[in-house]
């Protein structure tokens, strides 16, 4: 039951062959039995669960309307503020950190019949690729244990690899839900900016955050995105169109389908397999009839840079709000305010929050602003041009989500900028407010998963599923499971 | 020109981070660091800043900064009272509170 899909098991509890009881209790077991090897949770409620699922339990036998999640067990990336349930963002300073009121996602879930498992680990305050900033546990890839999931959604992403949960949330600001999706051979969906309220997510980028599912299938991610779309009055960034109804059309081909591969994608830094794969994943869309074309983002070399800059400025300001006052960690010892200020926030952030906090910082100073930040600014503007204009002539744009496959726990946390290269075929699309999701497209000799990303227009959800979900229905590469 | 800048353009400084640079940004963002971390901080931003500063070969004329991907202009709503967070709620995390207030060190002298 533990391999199944969100889709197979509500399936199964449709026709009444298990009840969400029955389903909560399988994958709380799963937890107990894997978590110790995997370190996804940071934080499982056990009762709850099982209160939320007897409750949903209790709806259908008295024939009530059941919510589209009805008895379903979601992991929640700990970014995201749950009523009277401990959210820590990964982080010392917020470790005893008691929201008093639920994420408007939180809040969706809950109106869907969904059941809450727990909260996931990730890379302090989302800031990382690979889950190890962390200041809890380091979160092991299910595939190989001696190896990253990806991050900074590191710990949904392996819960529902490793069969711990069918379905998760997380976030996503440079590619903080593609990445994992990816190194774990799981679907990750990046909403289009402003589709998915921010009410409740602890920001981050607030021009580049948001919040979406990951499964094992598209017909998941669909499923739990439709759950939680829409505009919310509290989320004043949030759009006003209404989300579009995917699920009863998301077998539907998208004919024709022209398809963009950007040149600057496939260079240096790629990895062999990775680049086989993605072109073998082309060969099926050209099988099925899809148009293929080199197109040129020719910003592509400056999106680490930009973001770099856009999102370390926007965090410098979003978590200027650590300071010991009104929540969060207050240091025992100090001298007047602003020194209470300063050893709180040295205390209880780490390194690699600093370093952002810090660069951020310096690009919006006085003598650097013009510079760095109103500079990054304006190549987001190029970089989205690029964007907009390929959208023109393609449907979609298609690429490696990855440079490369896991890389082993470690291995790149001495070197920043290393790390931060993970991001390369990620990071545009937070900079430019496009939908993207990471569907999984093979395996290495090694076998770890390799993602293929998909990119389309702004808003245009429902031709992105669709033609994921053409290229998962000739492929079964999203069936496979580790072994555990 | 240089191996490090071959096409000639512009650099906005080609003096490396200093440390004193790095405690006065630390001073602004109130990060207070022991002097390690000053060292190691000092060495990370100056690399990372290498590399950001290649933006500045970018032509950008005439462009406009883009804040915001989605661009949306202001959304207002009518001023109603509604409820919100009861005061225990929202003092409940305080880590040190004084009646219906936060309990902090003095803000004036």
């Amino acid at each position: 039951m533990i391999e199944c899909t969100a889709s197979e098991l509500l399936h199964l509890l449709a026709t009444g062959a298990t009840t969400a009881e029955a389903v909560t209790q399988t994958f709380l077991q799963s937890i107990r039995d894997r978590d110790p090897r995997i370190g996804a949770f940071l934080f499982v409620d056990e009762a709850k669960a099982l209160d939320q699922a007897r409750a949903v339990d209790a709806k259908r036998r008295r024939g009530e309307p059941l919510g589209p999640l009805a008895g379903i067990p979601i992991a929640v990336k700990d970014v995201l503020c749950t009523a009277g349930m401990r959210t820590t963002c990964g982080s010392k300073i917020l470790q005893n950190f008691i929201p008093p009121y639920d994420a408007t996602v939180i809040t969706k879930l809950k109106q869907a019949d969904a059941v809450l498992l727990g909260k996931t680990n990730m890379d302090e305050f989302a800031m990382g690729s690979s889950c190890e900033n962390s200041a809890f546990q380091v979160t092991h890839n299910p595939w190989d244990t001696n190896r990253i999931p990806g991050g900074s959604s590191g710990g949904s992403a392996a819960a529902v690899a490793s069969c711990q949960a069918p379905l998760a949330l997380g976030s996503d600001t440079g590619g903080s839900i593609r990445l994992p999706a990816s190194l774990c051979g799981i679907v990750g969906l990046k909403p289009s900016y402003g589709r998915v309220s921010r009410f409740g997510l602890v920001a981050y980028g607030s021009s580049l955050d948001q919040i979406g599912p990951f499964a094992h299938d598209v017909h998941g991610a669909a499923l739990l995105f439709e759950a939680i779309a829409g505009h919310d009055p509290r989320d004043s960034t949030s759009v006003q169109q209404p989300p579009p109804r995917i699920l009863p059309k998301l077998d539907e081909p998208v004919q024709p389908l022209t398809i963009g591969v950007p040149r600057e994608y496939f260079g240096d830094g790629l990895d062999a397999e990775v680049a086989q794969a993605v072109r073998a994943a082309l060969k099926v869309y050209a099988d099925l009839g899809a148009i293929i074309n080199d197109v040129s983002l020719p910003h592509t070399r400056y999106a680490v840079a930009t973001y770099y800059l856009v999102a370390t400025a926007e965090a410098s300001s979003n978590l200027a709000r650590y300071d010991g006052v009104q929540y969060g960690h207050r240091a025992a010892a100090f001298g007047d305010l602003v020194d209470m200020y300063c050893k709180s926030r040295g205390e209880g952030f780490g390194k690699e929050v600093k370093r952002r906090i810090m660069l951020g910082t310096y690009a919006l100073s006085s003598g650097y602003i013009d510079a760095y930040y109103l500079k990054a600014l304006k190549v987001r503007r190029l970089i989205k041009n690029d964007f907009d204009k390929a959208f023109t002539q393609y449907d979609v744009i298609v690429g490696p989500t990855s440079p490369t496959p896991a890389f082993k726990i470690g291995e790149k946390v001495d070197d920043p900028l290393a790390m931060y290269l993970s991001d390369i075929y990620t990071i545009s699309a937070n900079l430019a407010g496009l939908p993207g999701i990471s569907i999984p497209c093979g395996f290495t000799k090694c076998n770890l998963p390799i993602g293929l990303q998909i990119l389309a227009a702004p808003l245009a959800e429902e031709k992105l599923l669709r033609v994921a979900r053409m290229f998962e229905k000739e492929t079964d590469w999203h069936t496979r499971r580790p072994k555990m | 020109m240089s191996a490090a800048n071959p096409a000639g353009r512009p650099c906005i400084t080609t003096m490396s981070l200093s440390t004193d640079q790095v405690r006065w940004v630390a001073h602004l963002a109130r990060l207070e660091l022991s002097e390690a971390e000053l060292t190691a901080l000092t060495r990370d931003l100056a690399a990372i800043v290498e590399y950001v500063n290649q933006l500045q070969s970018v032509n950008t004329e005439g462009i406009e900064p883009l804040a915001h991907a989605v661009e949306l202009a202001n959304v207002f709503r009518a001023d109603e009272p509604a409820p919100s967070l009861p005061v225990d709620a929202a003092l409940a995390n305080a880590p040190q509170r004084k009646d219906d207030f936060y309990a902090v060190p003095a803000v004036l002298d």
